[in-house]
């Protein structure tokens, strides 16, 4: 299978994972700080700051552009419930 | 032609107060107001101030005023203009208090232009829950003509929500700051020229609600001071028309961290808070405070929160780089004494600060692991995970202690080497 690998820059620790997990997924399992709210990439509070590997994330639907956008949500921000390690490098941290 | 005020029992006629030849005052005063949004005491109450602005291309409302005082609102209103010359409605901060009158005033002047700030959209539509809404986004260099004058808009996010704005009327140099230098002080001579004394609540205020976010006060700062406002027309408390570069001034000065003194350039600063029912957690908290110490640079601090009283601590915390916390864990639960440290800390911001917990248990040691998520929901960094130890910590398990305050110390120089794991290996 596919691997990739995650970065949490708040953490420091980088962690290589099976291409199609979500980055929340492994940022719940490994500590790092980015909260959650729903889960389902409405409540836009798992915003994330994606400081490398952009292309190697899932592209953003319809519903998290919307999302982001209704935060105001920088152009290298992501919901981190929504996007998924496609493989590569990438490196992430709260936003 | 606007209707005579109305005239209620025992009181005077409602009318619109005059700020200048084209500004009114047409908010409310609530005397009987001692607590405000849950958190914030008052001993006189407060006002909830509102502005009408009459251009010669119509009419502009900044604000309303909290829903049981609509009618109060509309009645100040009513003295002034007619609902058909509202051209324009500014919302400045889109909290209830200030929003309670806007259904109705969308009603009776249908034909008015809401302009908010950018980050106030989606708040909006959950205000009003309506699918249809008409209204003009802004940030900070657009404005809107009323003719022979006209309003500018400053994106001042965050003081003290995300969507809050100040409007600036050029041509007579006044600011509608919304919350921004405003402060729960009633008195219905309403200019601080005439006013009590209300420094010391005016200074609560900012304490309470501005101070977690002192960064975004500055960089609002910046952008207001250049404008040399000759009056500041909060939301709440005492319109500023006697000097009002004196408010600016004690934002700034009160924006800065509040301890100075005695810190040497380059040092990170580590506080560590623990309780102890038996001393296991103790016997923890001196092996971490050990440990962080034996690294340069790092000013550690140990505090027994159970004689330590919570408010001295939060402006040590407001001014350190790292915070651990050492409890035991009582029936599945971290103890009261640091839920109330970490329920106090609202006012402050924490975000980016290190964190990380440790502490002894009998049975199953909840505690370490419900205060980790605790400090990650207030935007700390855990880098490390946290220690737990089965009631009496053996000579090994000091060591882990030690290596766990040295870890975290390392960790606040940039010291601590980067960490590869395995997703199939955490648990």
């Amino acid at each position: 299978m596919a691997k990739a690998n995650v970065t949490f820059e708040d953490i420091n620790v980088t962690v290589s994972v099976p291409a199609g997990t979500r980055v929340i997924e492994i940022s719940e399992k490994v500590g790092a700080g980015i909260t959650y709210g729903c889960r389902e990439g409405d409540c836009g509070t798992c915003i994330m700051k994606v400081t490398e590997g952009w292309q190697n994330l899932s592209e953003p639907s319809v519903l998290e552009d919307k999302v982001l956008r209704e935060n105001m949500a920088g152009k290298h921000n992501r919901l981190a419930c929504q996007a998924q390690v496609l493989g590569g490098t990438i490196s992430v941290k709260p936003a | 032609m606007a209707e005579p005020p109305v005239i209620s029992d025992n009181r005077e006629p409602l009318t619109a107060i005059g700020l200048s030849e084209r500004v009114y005052w047409i908010g409310a005063f609530d005397p009987d107001l001692r607590t405000f949004d849950i958190i914030l005491k008052t001993a006189n109450g407060t006002t909830y101030n509102a502005y009408l602005i009459r251009g010669s291309r119509g009419v502009a409302i900044v604000d309303t005023v909290k829903e049981g005082f609509a009618d109060d609102f509309f009645a100040r209103l009513e003295s002034v203009a007619d609902y058909s010359e509202i051209k324009v409605i500014v919302l400045n901060h889109l909290e209830p208090d200030h929003t309670g009158a806007l259904p109705e005033l969308m009603k009776r002047a249908p034909q008015a232009q809401l302009y908010i700030s950018q980050k106030a959209q989606s708040m909006l539509k959950a205000l009003l829950k309506q699918d249809e809404l008409n209204f003009t986004p802004v940030l900070t260099g657009d404005r809107v003509s009323l003719g022979d004058c006209s309003l500018e808009f400053l994106h001042t996010p965050y003081l003290h929500w995300p969507d809050t704005q100040c409007t600036y009327l050029p041509e007579e140099k006044i600011l509608f700051s919304g919350d921004v230098f405003g402060c729960h002080f009633c008195d219905t001579r309403l200019f601080n020229d005439q006013t009590g004394d209300f420094r010391f609540s005016f200074e609560y205020y900012y304490a309470h609600i501005m101070r977690p976010f002192k960064d975004y006060v500055i960089r609002a700062l910046d952008l207001i001071d250049p404008l040399k406002p000759q009056l500041i027309a909060p939301t709440h408390g005492p319109i500023l028309r006697d000097r009002p570069m004196r408010y600016i001034q004690r934002y700034r000065d009160m924006s800065q961290p509040s301890l100075t003194t005695d810190r040497h350039p380059g040092e990170k600063t580590l506080l560590i808070f623990y309780i102890s029912s038996y001393g296991n957690t103790r016997r923890m908290a001196e092996a971490v405070y050990a440990g962080a110490m034996s690294i340069p640079g790092v000013r550690v601090s140990l505090y027994d929160l159970e004689v330590g009283e919570v408010s001295p601590f939060i402006d040590l915390i407001e001014d350190a780089d790292g915070l651990l916390f050492g409890t035991p864990t009582i029936n599945g639960d971290a103890v009261k004494p640091i839920w109330d440290l970490l329920s106090s800390l609202t006012v402050v911001s924490l975000k980016n600060k290190l964190g990380g917990v440790f502490g002894s248990y009998g049975w199953s040691g909840e505690a370490v692991g419900l205060v980790e998520d605790r400090l990650r929901g207030l935007k700390l960094r855990v880098p490390v995970k946290g220690l737990r130890v089965k009631l009496i910590p053996t000579d090994e398990e000091l060591t882990n202690c030690t290596r766990f305050g040295r870890e975290l110390a390392e960790e606040l120089m940039g010291l601590r080497k980067a960490k590869v794991v395995d997703f199939a290996d955490l648990a």
